[in-house]
C-alpha cells in the first residue's frame, strides 16, 4: 500500500508535471529530485498490485452518483442520445460546482442487482457515448468546463452494441474531445477499462484515485490470452501494472487523488471531499487558458505518449 | 416413413480431417481450393473460385496499390521498447525479436510516401503477421508521423488496417495509442488533409475504436471482420446467439458504418478515383 509520504510526493510530482505541460515552465530540477525519491519507495509486489485491482472493484466503493450527491449542487441529469436510445450506464448532466456551471459525464455501475442490470454494470453502448458527445457539444457552445468520471469494466461487448457501431462511437467521442476548446478534467474513480474508458478520458488533466485501475485489458482477459488461463489474473495484473503509481510514472495520468485510510469505501464523505478538491484545483488551473491553446496542449499531451527507440536492430533492413 | 437413403458413399472419398489445427495458408478456408504461391499472388491473393480474400502482408499490399517504384518508406528505424518489463510466458523483447525475424518488419505497420494512379499520397499499411497487427507505441507513433507527413506535403493519407487491437505487452501505453492516433488524425483534418481508411480482415478493438473509424471515406474488403469485440468474446460474455454475418464488412455496411465494400482487384482504381476527387484544384 502506498504510504502517506509517497502520496504526498506523487501529488506534488503530478502538479509539477502538469504545470510544465500547460505553461511551458521548466521546473525540471525539482521534478527529477521528486522522481528519485519516488522510485525509492515504490516497488510494489504482485500481491500489492492485485490489492489495487480488488479495491478498484470493491462492491462498496463509491460510484459516480455517490460522488455526484456529495460534490455537485443543482444537478440536472440529461437523458438520451437524441437518435436512438437512453443508456443508463452513462450519466450526463449539467450541475453547479464551486460556483460555476459544469457539464458532467460519468459511468454508473449500479449498487444492487436491479440497478446493476439496468445500468449494465457500467458498460456503455454506443448510445451512451453519443449521449456524452451531445453534452460535450452543449458544453462547447456555452463554454462550460467538462468533468468526466471514469468507472467502467469496458464498453459493452454485445451483438446490438456492435451493430450500432461501438468502435466508431468510441473513436468519434475521442475525436470530439480533441476538438473542444473548453477545459476538460477526467478522473478515473474505479475501473478504467480499455476503450470504454478512453472514450471519455481525452482530457486536459487526467486524474486518478489512489486505488483506481487504468488498463488496456482486464487482468482476467489478459491472462486468458497470454497465459491461456484466466486463473493467472494476479500475474497478469502485475505485468499490466494498472495501478495509479505506475500510470503516473508512465505519464498517462497527471496526478493521483488520495483516498481515505483503507480506501474510498471506508469513508465515502472524505473520499468525495478529496476528489472535489482535486477537481476544483484542476478547474482553477485550466481557467483563463485560451481555448485554442488548451486544445493544442491537449493534443500535444496525448501525441507524446509512448515509448520507442529510433534505431535499426540489424535483424531487418530493407 | 420413407427409408432413408444411405449417403455414406459420398463421404468415402473425403480427405481425412486434417490432424493439425491450421490449414495450409494457400488453401482457401471457404471453399477448399488450393493454390500455388504464384497463382495466388497473380490474383492479388483472392480465391478464383469463391472470391475469398486471403490476408496480404504489408509489403505485398504496397506493391498492389502503389504505383511501381513510387513508395519511399519513412520512420523505418522505429523499434518497440519494453516500458513495463513485460513478461508473460516469455519476455516481450523475445516476442518482438521473433516477430521481426519471421516477418522482416520492424513493427506491425509500414508508412511512407507513394503515388496511386499518379496521385501523390501518404500510405500507412498494417501487417497482421507481426504480433497480430497489434498497436503499441511504435504503431501509434508511425501512424501519427504518417498524418504529419501527409499534412506537411498537403496530400491525402491512405490507411490500410489489419489488427487484433492494442498490444497488451505495452499495458496502458498501448491504450494511449488510441487518443494519440485520434489527435494525429484531427491535426491532419485541421490542416485540410483527408484520411481514406481501408479496413482489411481483421480490423478490431483498439484500431477500429480509433483512427480506422475516422476516415473521411471508410471502405472495407469483402468478408473482413470489423468489430470492437470479436465474436468469440461476445458469445462467451453474453451467451447471445450471434447472427451468421456478425461483425463482417457486409453487416457493417448494412448498419451504416461503411461507405463501401471494395474487392481487392478494384481497390487501386477505387483509391485512384477517390484521391483524384480530394486532389482537384479548389476541391
Amino acid at each position: 500500500m502506498a504510504g502517506e509520504a509517497e502520496l504526498h510526493l506523487r501529488g506534488r510530482l503530478g502538479r509539477l508535471k502538469s504545470l510544465g505541460l500547460l505553461r511551458g515552465a521548466r521546473i525540471s530540477g525539482e521534478l527529477t529530485r521528486l522522481q528519485r525519491q519516488l522510485e525509492k519507495i515504490s516497488e510494489a509486489s504482485d500481491e500489492e498490485i492485485w490489492q489495487h485491482v480488488q479495491l478498484a472493484r470493491h462492491e462498496d466503493r463509491p460510484y459516480t452518483l455517490d460522488y455526484v450527491e456529495r460534490i455537485f449542487e443543482d444537478f440536472v441529469e440529461l437523458h438520451g442520445d437524441r437518435a436512438r436510445a437512453e443508456d443508463p450506464a452513462m450519466i450526463t448532466a449539467l450541475a453547479r460546482f464551486a460556483g460555476r456551471t459544469v457539464a458532467f459525464m460519468g459511468h454508473q455501475k449500479g449498487r444492487d442487482v436491479h440497478e446493476r442490470t439496468r445500468r449494465n454494470f457500467g458498460m456503455t453502448f454506443p448510445e451512451g457515448y453519443r449521449k456524452a458527445m451531445r453534452v460535450m457539444d452543449l458544453a462547447q457552445r456555452h463554454r462550460f468546463p467538462i468533468i468526466s468520471l471514469i468507472d467502467t469494466p469496458g464498453a459493452y461487448p454485445g451483438v446490438a452494441a456492435e451493430q450500432h457501431g461501438q468502435g466508431g462511437a468510441i473513436a468519434r467521442s475521442q475525436a470530439l474531445m480533441s476538438r473542444l476548446t473548453v477545459p476538460i478534467t477526467a478522473c478515473i474513480i474505479g475501473e478504467g477499462g480499455s476503450g470504454g474508458a478512453i472514450a471519455t478520458a481525452l482530457a486536459d488533466r487526467v486524474l486518478m484515485q489512489e486505488n483506481a485501475m487504468y488498463t488496456v485489458i482486464s487482468p482476467e482477459g489478459c491472462a486468458a490470452i497470454l497465459w491461456r488461463d484466466a486463473g493467472e489474473k494476479v500475474k497478469a495484473a502485475a505485468a499490466l501494472k494498472p495501478d495509479a503509481a505506475n500510470c503516473l510514472q508512465l505519464g498517462v495520468i497527471d496526478a493521483v487523488v488520495p483516498e481515505p485510510e483503507g480506501g474510498a469505501h471506508a469513508n465515502p464523505d472524505e473520499a468525495a471531499r478529496l476528489l472535489g478538491e482535486a477537481l476544483q484545483s484542476s478547474l482553477e488551473d485550466l481557467e483563463g487558458v485560451d481555448g485554442d491553446e488548451l486544445r493544442r496542449a491537449r493534443r500535444a499531451r496525448f501525441r507524446s505518449l509512448g515509448v520507442f527507440a529510433e534505431r535499426p536492430t540489424g535483424i531487418t533492413r530493407v | 416413413m420413407a427409408e432413408r437413403i444411405d449417403v455414406s458413399i459420398e463421404h468415402r472419398n473425403l480427405p481425412e480431417p486434417a490432424t493439425n489445427e491450421r490449414p495450409h495458408p494457400n488453401t482457401c478456408p471457404n471453399c477448399g481450393s488450393h493454390y500455388r504461391d504464384d497463382e495466388l499472388a497473380e490474383n492479388l491473393r483472392v480465391c478464383r473460385q469463391c472470391n475469398h480474400h486471403f490476408p496480404v502482408r504489408a509489403r505485398a499490399r504496397i506493391a498492389q496499390v502503389a504505383d511501381e517504384g513510387t513508395f519511399e518508406e519513412e520512420a523505418a528505424d522505429l523499434r518497440s521498447e519494453d516500458p513495463l518489463g513485460f513478461f508473460d510466458l516469455r519476455p516481450y523483447p523475445e516476442r518482438l525479436a521473433e516477430a521481426e525475424v519471421s516477418t522482416g518488419l520492424g513493427d506491425a505497420i509500414v508508412i511512407g510516401r507513394a503515388a496511386i494512379e499518379r496521385i501523390p499520397c501518404e500510405l500507412s499499411v498494417m501487417d497482421f503477421a507481426f504480433m497480430g497487427g497489434s498497436m503499441g507505441s511504435v504503431v501509434g507513433e508511425k501512424f501519427a508521423r504518417a498524418c504529419e507527413s501527409a499534412a506537411e506535403r498537403n496530400v491525402p493519407l491512405v490507411s490500410i488496417t489489419a489488427s487484433g487491437g492494442a498490444r497488451m505487452q505495452e499495458g496502458i501505453l498501448s491504450l494511449m495509442q488510441l487518443p494519440k492516433t485520434v489527435c494525429a488524425v484531427e491535426d491532419l483534418k485541421d490542416s485540410g488533409g483527408a484520411l481514406i481508411s481501408v479496413m482489411a480482415h481483421p480490423t478490431t478493438a483498439g484500431v477500429i475504436a480509433s483512427f480506422a473509424s475516422l476516415g473521411d471515406v471508410i471502405i472495407a474488403e469483402p468478408g473482413a471482420l470489423l468489430a470492437f469485440t470479436g465474436p468469440r468474446v461476445v458469445q462467451q460474455t453474453t451467451r447471445e446467439k450471434l447472427p451468421d454475418d456478425f461483425g463482417l464488412a457486409e453487416s457493417n455496411q448494412r448498419f451504416g458504418h461503411l461507405d463501401g465494400i471494395v474487392g481487392r482487384r478494384d481497390l487501386r482504381p477505387y483509391l485512384g478515383r477517390v484521391l483524384r476527387l480530394f486532389s482537384l484544384d479548389g476541391g
